[in-house]
């Protein structure tokens, strides 16, 4: 990178700049940890009507084999096995956002040699879109960058849309995980593959994996492997926080908006995290179910932190183990420290969607005390989608969460935490917007 | 400006008296013998348009929870209308798990508001559907009649209640229900978990062992996923005694009387436990 190239740097207006804690994991291989005792799926790990189970209590499974089938008619995707053994119950277990939910739990089988089932081979370059579109619900593929949204259905288009060039999003912002950047240096080909198999199954024209410039190595080490057409591109992006936010990549690499409460799609863009595609890349060909992911392992007091492939569905009690949990108590968080959901129960399972496991001790968060707002204008140079944060704040003190979804738009927050970060009265901003979301998606309920 | 000022204060004086309008002077006294609470638990959006209702026939003045049975007769002494006896109205908390028999899974430091809590993991309490302990409806309460014990359960003063519903609308849990007091009969649980799960996670959670709903008049209390639901609409036509409550295992169903207040079961093993004043320990 040259001196040029860092003052006309590809990014998006304001955002912050946390400290990284990349180092921990970032230049350790991917590890596969022992298989744990027990599996705890549960039916919604995906956004949109939850899974129905197909198993019944004590029946033998297979690794790979699909044990609940999507909802009909309903965004949905199917849920395989994880592991080889019985099922020991279907029940209300412990899940990542903390109420118990519906899950199928499965007795792993010590003899089995936990080898994933797998279909026919298929060529993608001989199946039309429909094809591979059903082909990737099939693999029970969600966005694995943390929303969980079905990838199938951003493939599923409205008659009067098209897309044009698939964003592939390597810029993976949030502090301490290091998934993405592991999968962009150990499975380039799954990558491009995906890449590919994601370009023809809405006719793209382009691709462009967008990495953060902390990843330069990332970046050397894809561009000599992309294919010679040109189709694929890889540009560097401003390390920043929320980068790795859909808006604000398709913002910084192209100059462009996406509408308000709009999708990608209706500029002619769809948007992909990395390990999506290189899963897609690995488990469409062979006809595969989504039975294990990448995590990062990190923070405080572990001995050996880094970046493990874990079956869906290991409680999170299992991953302590294995990666050597010195202290007595910690934070735990499922994701990143920016909008990663702490857990309250250490039989909450990894799920698809889940990035991280970060256990904080000396970094947490310490309860301070909340001041009133100074109007220092701190928040609305953070916010990437100039909201008005101090202005949201004071409305949700008093309750007008009407007045914050009808007049200060309210739903475009993507809840990326910037605005908290930065407060220096320690006011929590997002904590407050969550709750107004919430409330406000109750009341639209009750109102019809 | 003299002349504009003049031709002004005309057209002033003339719409005064030609929109004149015409109000019942009972409003006005009306609304100056009702308590102001602006509360809403009568339906109407604050005292002035229930003077107007009160007024119109549409409202009687037992409608108002707030003001002092003989308030509301003097208004209606005042009108010359019949006071229609209304029964007390409070609300009940379906939860029972303090700190001193639900367990308590992970601490929790985030904002001291349950509805926060909500939004992250819960607040750490083992139990999904208990009390998270953190006093929003303490706070959201005009009128003082929630306040948190040493377990960190609300406890509602039946005779300061008003009804006004803002602690039903403000738990995120959905634990407050609004109950006439002649509805001594109450679950005071939520728990979906099934037997042992239950029971794990808090002492006097109800397991679904349906003990009551043998014991209770037919049809009376039912058993959905795990948790005992009783029918009010029958209770209001039959005669309840505390029955049902005596062989519960776990306490979980009460009898409350505003005199004695909330009783358990005497029989229970684990409902004994809740005499415990120790918090137990996290984990």
């Amino acid at each position: 990178m040259g001196l040029l190239d860092f003052f006309i740097r590809k990014t998006f207006p304001h955002g912050i700049h946390p400290p990284e804690y990349k180092s921990i994991t970032q230049h350790k291989k991917t590890l596969r940890l022992p298989f744990p005792e027990r599996v705890i799926l549960p039916l919604a790990q995906h956004i949109g009507a939850p899974a129905i189970p197909i198993v019944h209590k004590g029946q033998y499974v297979v690794r790979g084999e699909v044990i609940a089938e999507p909802a009909e008619n309903a965004l949905s995707v199917p849920i395989h096995a994880s592991v080889s053994g019985s099922v020991r119950e279907i029940d209300l277990m412990p899940g990542p956002k903390g109420s118990k939910v519906m899950s199928i739990v499965i007795d792993t089988d010590p003899s089995s040699p936990q080898i994933p089932v797998s279909g026919e081979y298929q060529d993608y370059t001989r199946m039309t879109p429909e094809q591979i579109i059903n082909e990737v619900k099939q693999t029970g593929l969600v966005g694995l960058g943390g929303a969980g949204f079905p990838s199938y259905a951003k493939m599923l288009l409205p008659k009067d849309r098209s897309i044009h060039t698939i964003i592939v999003n390597g810029c993976e912002c949030e502090p301490f995980l290091t998934t993405d950047h592991r999968i962009m240096l150990e499975k380039v080909d799954d990558l491009i593959r995906g890449i590919q198999i994601a370009m023809k199954a809405v006719s793209a024209e382009r691709s462009i994996i967008g990495i953060e410039d902390n990843k330069l190595e990332v970046l050397e080490a894809i561009s000599p492997r992309l294919p010679a057409d040109g189709r694929i591109q890889v540009e560097a992006v401003e390390t920043k926080y929320p980068q790795g936010a859909e808006k604000m990549l398709v913002k910084s690499l192209l100059g462009v908006e996406i509408p308000s409460r709009g999708l990608p799609s209706e500029i002619g863009l769809a948007v992909f995290n990395v390990a999506t595609l290189a899963e897609m890349g690995r488990l469409l060909p062979n006809r595969q179910g989504l039975v294990e992911r990448i995590i990062t392992v990190t923070g405080d007091d572990l001995a050996k932190p880094g970046n493990y492939v874990v079956p869906v569905g290991t409680p999170l009690q299992d991953i302590l183990d294995q990666a050597d949990f010195t202290g007595q108590e910690a934070e735990i968080i499922l994701g990143g420290p920016m909008m990663g959901l702490p857990v309250a129960s250490l039989e909450t399972p990894v799920t698809k969607s889940t990035g991280g496991v970060l256990i904080l001790d000396q970094h947490a968060y310490k309860p301070k005390d909340i001041l009133p707002c100074i109007k220092c204008s701190l928040c609305l140079q953070a916010c990437p989608i100039n909201l008005n944060p101090s202005e949201l704040g004071l409305l949700a003190d008093k309750r007008r969460y009407d007045v914050m979804e009808e007049q200060y738009h309210l739903n475009d927050c993507f809840e990326c935490g910037a605005c908290s970060y930065v407060c220096p009265s320690n006011i929590p901003l997002v904590q407050y917007f969550k709750i107004a979301k919430t409330l406000n998606r109750e009341r639209h309920i009750q109102n019809g | 400006m003299v002349a504009l000022g003049t031709a002004l204060a005309i057209i002033l004086a003339i719409a005064n008296k030609k929109l004149f309008v015409r109000e019942d002077p009972r409003i006005d006294e009306v609304d100056e013998m009702l308590p102001q609470a602006q509360c809403g638990a009568c339906g109407e959006p604050g005292c002035r348009p229930f003077a107007e209702a009160v007024v119109a026939g549409r409202k009687n003045p037992s409608d108002c929870t707030v003001n002092t049975p003989e308030g509301n007769a003097q208004i209606a002494e005042y009108l010359g209308v019949d006071m229609k006896p209304k029964e007390k109205v409070v609300a009940r908390l379906a939860c029972a798990g303090g700190t001193h028999v639900a367990y308590t899974r992970a601490k929790y430091e985030g904002m001291k508001s349950c509805q926060a809590a909500a939004t992250v993991a819960g607040g750490g309490k083992g139990c999904s559907w208990g009390c998270l302990g953190l006093a929003d409806c303490a706070e959201v309460c005009d009128f003082d009649a929630i306040f948190m014990d040493e377990h960190g359960l609300p406890i509602v003063v039946e005779d300061k209640c008003t009804a006004c519903n803002d602690c039903v609308v403000v738990c995120p849990k959905d634990l407050f229900s609004l109950h006439p007091v002649s509805h001594k009969l109450f679950v005071a649980c939520k728990s979906l978990a099934e037997g042992d799960d239950a029971l794990a996670e808090c002492e006097v959670a109800c397991t679904g062992c349906e003990k009551c709903a043998v014991d209770a008049p037919p049809g009376l209390i039912e058993i959905k996923n795990n948790l005992a639901v009783i029918n009010y609409e029958l209770y209001d036509q039959i005669d309840v005694d505390r029955t049902p409550i005596e062989r519960c295992p776990t306490g979980a169903i009460v009898w409350i009387d505003s005199k004695l207040g909330t009783t358990r079961s005497s029989v229970g093993k684990e409902a004994q436990r809740s005499h415990r004043n120790e918090p137990l320990p996290l984990g």
